[in-house]
């Protein structure tokens, strides 16, 4: 087991308090309205939680990846949706932190700094570019000192409720990975539209927007690094944020994982509880062995990030992501199964964890991408 | 069509037949019945247009002269590719009419099973309780014999079909015997005094059915409405999961077929890194698990099927197909999810609805962990040993 210092536990503690007073009450309303958990917002600004990887010297708490993934789990366990939040804010501003500028950093970064509420996003993902990045449609021309933007996003978490958010769109479409770019985009410059918000089976109380790009006009000075370093910044991002998605996925499979024990303590069947079934202490230890397997890949994979060893990094936060997310949907839908008729009613917050997990299957790089980067990495390099 | 070497010229009528209304008429509405969770008139309608809420009755009173567990399986397989919330209405009024038809008494017989007919009624099974779902012998709905009368009090819930249905066969307990030995089945009337339906309960998925709380407050009903003998509930019920079983087990076959044509359709025309998804060796291994139970499903759910047309035991296969079937249904939507990635996640398409109906067929008419329990105890019979 880790060994948490002060400030850990500290922090872990005040989550944990948020998660159960402010958070955990508001999961199911929020998932059936299919809102924004705007109080979750307020209230993570107020504590210092809602950039927790905001480096002090642009105002920032600047806590690691370990902490970080930590906080996640502690969020996801009450509220998948409300994590998400958490996750599609930090994936907005590791772009700016990782490749921008000085002025830009110094322009952006410290907007979010101590208790601001603004809202970041990052904006990939095409109808026809999901896992498939490179072959995204979406371009930026330079004109004089802009860039004139045509195209469209879709699936992006914080869409619609960001203030800014980083845009990755072709400056040079003939140079495939290497003509991409990175660009900040704030809400209310001239061309950007926004689309429908999806409606999803799960993490409904997040927000998935449409966004659209009509000859949009982005600062020249916006552009994050280099023409054509969009590809590597996004990479560098997507690798932490497998880590973040994993995470929240070991919280989703916690929390069901709590609930079906508490039923089967309690739930008398055939004279005795539930609990004193073989079949159901077969079904929890194996439950609880995946969760707590798939915690531990991810924590190794936090630690690596922490300790700068950015590769080993990567391959662990692939690992991590779909084996954390496959636990969790397997232990979600035997979360309802232990329940059985009640846990498929809408009365008990297994069916909602159980539709969020699916997500975390697909998204940030399906499973199916997350098992050939984790196969390459240990087959064909080095 | 799948068909297996079994199928005769008439089933094979029968599921054209079936599919065609399910493709044509069910299907366009689907999502709207999941979205608004509301029991559609329409499809009854049609699904007595099709005789297919009247073919577990006797022939006089339009059922099927045989092949009726094939038959209802047909059915219930081609709807379920379309719309497993549907499909549940046909198997709730087999399964709910099984008690009337195997115990109804010789003098209200004709009044009953031609009502049921004429006058189009839906009939509900009432057997699991708050506290008593897969433990059936813990049923603690009572009906006391008052002269010729039984006077019956209880709480019944996810009754299917509870709040839209005439008739309701009732499992309650007539004597002090623990147990399975004192439960009795009766056939209660919508408006015999007492009876009241509850609330409406509000599920993840099948949503298009009506699954509600039936409270029973001193209700009375006449003794010919006990039906088969007193104490002969538990056995009734157990023939009923003979064609209750492989029934479910073919809505999930219908679910699983239903979006494995979805991932197959949307792999071969969606593409990736230049090539269609299908063309992937990771997707093609998806197609090949999800074609490959599908198959083995297909030849559970229609062999439990046969056996119980033949009047053979089918006790062990019935309970294989229900939990092969379901725990393939809620792998292979899951997977269908997950080979349409972020558009299989909203509902703009149907794979998501069908991964929330799949959950279910694990559940209802026994759980998966029942199931295994019961396959394991038929094996051991067979070798004589006993449990």
């Amino acid at each position: 087991m880790l060994k948490l210092d002060d400030e850990q536990r500290m922090i872990l503690e005040t989550v944990r308090r948020i998660a159960a007073r402010e958070i955990a009450p508001r999961a199911a309303e929020l998932d059936v309205a299919g809102g924004f958990p705007h109080a979750a917002v307020a209230s993570f600004a107020e504590n210092g939680l809602l950039n927790p990887l905001l480096p002090a010297q642009y105002g920032g708490v600047e806590l690691s990846l370990l902490t970080f993934s930590m906080i996640l789990e502690e969020i996801a366990r009450a509220c998948a949706a409300t994590a998400l939040l958490l996750i599609a804010q930090t994936d907005g501003m590791l772009p700016i932190l990782h490749g921008g500028s000085d002025a830009l950093k110094e322009k952006y970064l410290r907007r979010l700094a101590d208790d601001s509420r603004q809202l970041t996003a990052l904006a990939a993902t095409e109808p026809s570019a999901g896992s498939d990045i490179v072959s995204m449609r979406t371009r930026a021309v330079r004109k004089g000192d802009r860039y004139i933007v045509n195209g469209q996003k879709c699936f992006i978490t914080n869409g619609s409720v960001a203030d800014f958010f980083v845009l990755y769109a072709y400056t040079d479409a003939s140079k495939g990975a290497r003509g991409i770019s990175a660009f900040v985009v704030e809400k209310g410059f001239p061309g950007l539209v926004y689309g429908k918000n999806e409606n999803k089976m799960g993490m409904r109380g997040s927000i998935n927007s449409e966004l659209f790009f009509e000859d949009m006009e982005v600062p020249a000075e916006n552009l994050v690094g280099a023409e054509g370093g969009g590809f590597v910044n996004l990479m560098r991002t997507l690798a932490m944020s497998r880590l973040f998605c994993a995470s929240q996925a070991v919280g989703i499979g916690r929390g069901a994982l709590e609930e079906a024990v508490s039923y089967a303590r309690e739930r008398v069947q055939f004279a005795n509880p539930i609990a004193a079934l073989a079949p159901i202490q077969f079904m929890v230890a194996d439950m609880a062995a995946s969760v707590e397997s798939s915690r531990l890949l991810t924590h190794k994979a936090a630690l690596l990030f922490d300790e700068g060893e950015l590769e080993r990094a990567g391959t662990f936060a692939a690992m991590a992501k779909f084996s954390a997310s496959d636990a969790a949907m397997r232990v979600t839908t035997d979360a309802v199964q232990i329940l059985g008729g009640y846990g498929y009613m809408k009365d008990y917050p297994v069916e909602r964890m159980m539709r969020d997990a699916k997500l975390t299957q697909i998204y940030t790089g399906t499973n199916q991408i997350m098992r050939l980067i984790a196969g390459r990495d240990l087959l064909l390099s080095r | 069509m799948h068909l297996t070497p079994e199928m005769t010229e008439e089933l094979t009528i029968l599921r054209e037949a079936v599919y065609r209304a399910a493709r044509d008429k069910i299907a366009p509405v689907a999502a709207s019945i999941d979205e608004c969770g509301e029991f559609n008139r329409d499809v009854e309608a049609l699904c007595w247009d099709l005789g297919l809420l009247t073919l577990a009755l006797p022939p006089e009173f339009g059922g099927l002269e045989k092949n009726k567990g094939t038959s209802l399986c047909i059915a219930v397989e081609e709807i379920s590719r379309f719309c497993a919330s549907s499909a549940l209405l046909l198997i709730i009024q087999a399964v709910g009419s099984f008690p009337i038809v195997h115990g109804i008494c010789p003098e209200i017989r004709d009044r009953v099973l031609s009502g049921i007919r004429d006058n189009r009624q839906l009939v509900a099974y009432l057997v699991t309780e708050p506290s008593g779902g897969s433990d059936v012998a813990s049923i603690k709905t009572t009906a006391t014999r008052d002269g010729n009368q039984y006077v019956i009090n209880g709480a019944k819930c996810f009754a299917t079909n509870g709040g839209v249905a005439s008739l309701y066969s009732v499992l309650a307990r007539t004597s002090r015997e623990d147990g399975h030995k004192g439960l009795s089945f009766f056939l209660v009337e919508r408006d015999r005094a007492g009876l009241q339906v509850g609330r409406k309960e509000n599920k993840l998925g099948q949503r298009g059915s009506n699954t509600t709380e039936v409270f029973l407050d001193e209700v009375r009903v006449p003794a010919v409405n006990l039906l088969g003998e007193e104490g002969a509930g538990f056995r009734l019920a157990m023939k009923d999961f003979d064609m209750s079983r492989p029934a479910i087990a073919a809505q999930a076959l219908g679910i699983a077929q239903g979006a494995f044509e979805m991932m197959v359709k949307y792999s071969t025309e969606r593409q990736t890194f230049g090539k269609f998804l299908a063309d992937h060796q990771m997707i093609q291994a998806i197609l090949a698990d999800s074609g490959m139970l599908i198959e083995a499903g297909r030849g559970l759910v229609y062999r439990a099927a046969a056996l119980y047309d033949a009047g053979k035991r089918n006790t062990k296969i019935a309970s294989m197909a229900k939990c092969l079937a379901s725990d393939a249904a809620m792998k292979i939507t899951t997977d269908a999810v997950q080979v349409l990635g972020g558009y299989g996640y909203t509902k703009d398409f149907p794979v998501e609805r069908m991964f929330r109906d799949a959950k279910l067929t694990q559940i209802f008419e026994g759980t998966n962990q029942i199931q295994r329990i019961v396959i394991a105890r038929e094996i051991l019979n067979e070798v004589g040993f006993t449990i």
